[in-house]
């Protein structure tokens, strides 16, 4: 097995389904010869060639309008919108055409197609290119939303939505571009909607997503020093939910904390909260708890950012707190 | 659509000047000062002292020429590589610095000067600058807006609205399009079709002037006639600046992974600052021991602002639940309060 890192391994579950598939095609902002500004996209251009792989202007409006007509049209487009924070620039296209295409069709317009972007902070891009935007995906009826937290996961969660038949939107975090992992050869495809537990535990279960998987495992190991036994689940995917794993962990533990990068309000862990407190009240032990960034945009300055994003010694004071 | 210049490469008058050989020593001064600043900038970025970068080498005649055609009061919507535009109309270089540092102070100018936070969005701040000089009509002030954007931002749906709506409503709107060739990897010919960009104004129903953005006096004469017409109630203007992007789009890419090098040698004999000094040099105003003069100057200026920069208190977090709305909301005094005491704990 070779190391792969989370920034190579969206390359890979790319070009696995492009050599698989024609119809894929990739468009946008510095993807082809620039490789990304991420270098997400690094090799795809050279390997598959102008008429597969394009540069576009910087139209996110036409980039996401242009990737719903070519869907409806035979195509498999992915389209990548650099930072996530850009979603605000084309979200009347994202939310409101291609989110309810196959409703407003009665289920005959299919938009198979990809959304990529770079989300999420710590890495001082201040306010405006450092959000966590996956539970603004969450909240719209139509999208299938993924974040991973792994190379392993990116390849196979990638290669999951461009072969899914409805419009997914894939938040990169880019926290973790430069972690590596080693990922096996060959072929790699993940299921939507199923979560991963990278730590078995029996005492809480913490529920981690993307950049906040690796918090949450750190809080664990400190955790096991102090006595506690940890959970931690990789939701991986929240639309569509794998309520099963989550409540399955929570009956078990009796105690929730979800860490989330969101700002507080309406964050992701909100609804997890929620679920578990309608299908698993009377097993819970304490309180849930909701690790999260304050209700402030993410400061540019290293200090305050490393401040306001969740840390594992947070995580770890909330567990206590509900011991 | 031919391009307006008045000095050429050579630093040779082809046209009349718009000012004399006292202004023009102002603005070739004003254009090192620029360079200076901006080579610091990348210096200290590698340092580790400021975050992410992006410099404008190449584009000090267009900054500092349009930026010279304004009244103080007059506002200036600009983007992240527009430092030298907003010094030279009043932003000072400590504020600059304290924004890249992170420190949202820096975004904010003194009290009376009328610049906003260089737009990190692409395109959006356009609007902004049609909003401002709608107000200003409304009010019956005299004052222009100057917006500046790149080629890459026309591509945005916030251009076409920016342009159509100042257009409408006759704002008094200088649009500013710094041509400089590549919008991060992306060529000029690969973001639009249009012969020039300057020819897109027409569309809208506005003058579009094409210059020579290398050119600080064409680029004052130019902006002088578009900030007259737009003051005298004339409407908008839209004015391509054809220049080039010397360095990287910012401190994190590589522009030789998407341009030729001859490409950058071949700009590099159209360097705004060479033509001016060869001009000066040409009227007998300009010795190497002045220009030293001025650069000492100028030099000591830009460490005295990063060091009062660099000594000022840290922006804290309490200052950022702060700036979030008028009052405090009770949650987000509880989120303060807590962080605080986390970071306490720390």
């Amino acid at each position: 097995m070779a190391q792969l890192t989370y920034r190579a391994a969206v390359a890979r579950g790319i070009a696995q389904e492009m050599e698989r598939d024609e119809r894929v095609v990739l468009l946008g902002e510095d993807v082809a010869k620039a490789g990304g500004v991420f270098k997400t996209t690094e090799g795809l251009y050279d390997r598959f060639g102008p008429t597969r792989v394009f540069d576009t202007p910087i139209s996110e409006q036409a980039i996401t309008g242009a990737v719903m007509g070519a869907a409806m049209n035979g195509l498999i487009p992915i389209g990548e919108l650099m930072f996530s924070d850009f979603l605000a620039v084309c979200w009347d296209i994202v939310a409101n055409q291609i989110a309810k295409t196959r409703y407003m069709t009665d289920g005959q317009i299919s938009l198979p197609l990809v959304l990529r972007c770079a989300n999420g902070g710590g890495t001082r891009f201040g306010g405006q290119h450092s959000q966590s935007l996956e539970n603004w995906a969450m909240a719209v009826p139509g999208l299938k939303v993924l974040a991973p937290s792994t190379p392993f996961d990116m390849v196979g969660l990638m290669a999951a939505a461009i072969r899914d038949p409805d419009p997914v939107v894939v938040f990169e975090h880019k926290k973790l571009f430069a972690t590596k992992q080693d990922v096996p050869e060959g072929e790699i495809v993940e299921r939507l909607g199923v979560a991963t537990v990278p730590r078995r535990g029996s005492d809480v279960t913490i529920v981690a997503l993307a950049a906040m998987v690796p918090v949450a495992l750190e809080a664990a190991e400190t955790l096991a020093e102090q006595g506690v036994s940890a959970e931690v689940i990789d939701l991986r995917s929240l639309v569509p939910l794998d309520t099963a794993t989550l409540l399955e962990s929570v009956t078990r533990t009796g105690r929730l904390i979800t860490v989330e990068e969101n700002p507080r309000l309406c964050g992701w862990g909100a609804e997890i909260s929620s679920i578990v407190a309608e299908e698993a009240m009377w097993d819970l032990d304490g309180p849930i708890v909701r690790v999260t960034t304050p209700h402030i945009p993410l400061p540019a300055a290293a200090e305050i950012e490393d401040l306001a994003i969740p840390s594992a010694d947070q995580v770890v004071a909330a567990v206590l707190t509900t011991a | 659509m031919e391009q307006r210049c008045i000095l050429d490469p050579e630093g040779n008058l082809i046209s009349e000047a718009p000012v004399g050989l006292d202004e023009t020593e102002r603005l070739f001064d004003a254009m090192l000062t620029a360079r200076l600043y901006d080579r610091k900038c990348s210096a200290m970025q590698r340092q580790g002292r400021l975050a992410t970068y992006a410099p404008y080498e190449g584009q000090e005649a267009a900054q500092i020429g349009s930026a010279a055609a304004l009244r103080p009061g007059d506002w200036m919507a600009g983007t992240y590589r527009d430092a030298a535009a907003m010094w030279m109309h009043g932003y000072p270089f400590v504020n600059l610095l304290l924004f890249r540092m992170g420190d949202e102070r820096g975004g904010c100018p003194p009290e009376d000067v009328f610049i906003l936070p260089p737009s990190i969005t692409v395109g959006g701040h356009m609007i902004h600058a049609v909003g401002l000089a709608w107000a200003s009509l409304i009010k019956g002030d005299d004052r222009v807006a100057i917006t500046y954007f790149g080629d890459g931002a026309t591509s945005e749906g916030d251009f076409h609205e920016a342009m159509n709506f100042a257009a409408v409503y006759e704002t008094p709107t200088i649009f500013v399009c710094q041509n400089n060739q590549y919008a991060i990897s992306m060529s000029r010919e690969g973001q639009t079709r249009s012969a020039t960009i300057a020819g897109k104004a027409d569309a809208y129903g506005m003058p579009g002037v094409l210059v020579d953005g290398n050119d600080v006096l064409a680029m004052l004469a130019v902006t002088t006639e578009a900030v007259d017409r737009a003051r005298s109630g004339g409407g908008p203007t839209l004015i391509e600046a054809f220049t080039y992007r010397a360095g990287p789009h910012t401190t994190t890419d590589d522009p030789l992974r998407y341009r030729p090098a001859e490409e950058v040698d071949e700009w590099s004999h159209r360097d705004p600052i060479v033509r001016v000094r060869r001009y000066l040099q040409h009227n007998g105003r300009w010795d190497h021991d002045r220009e030293q003069t001025v650069l000492d100057g100028v030099a000591a200026a830009i460490e005295a602002a990063v060091a009062e920069a660099e000594a000022t208190d840290p922006y804290t977090a309490i200052e950022v639940f702060e700036a979030m709305y008028a009052e405090p909301t009770p949650v987000l005094k509880a989120q303060r309060d807590a962080l605080l005491r986390d970071q306490g704990s720390a």
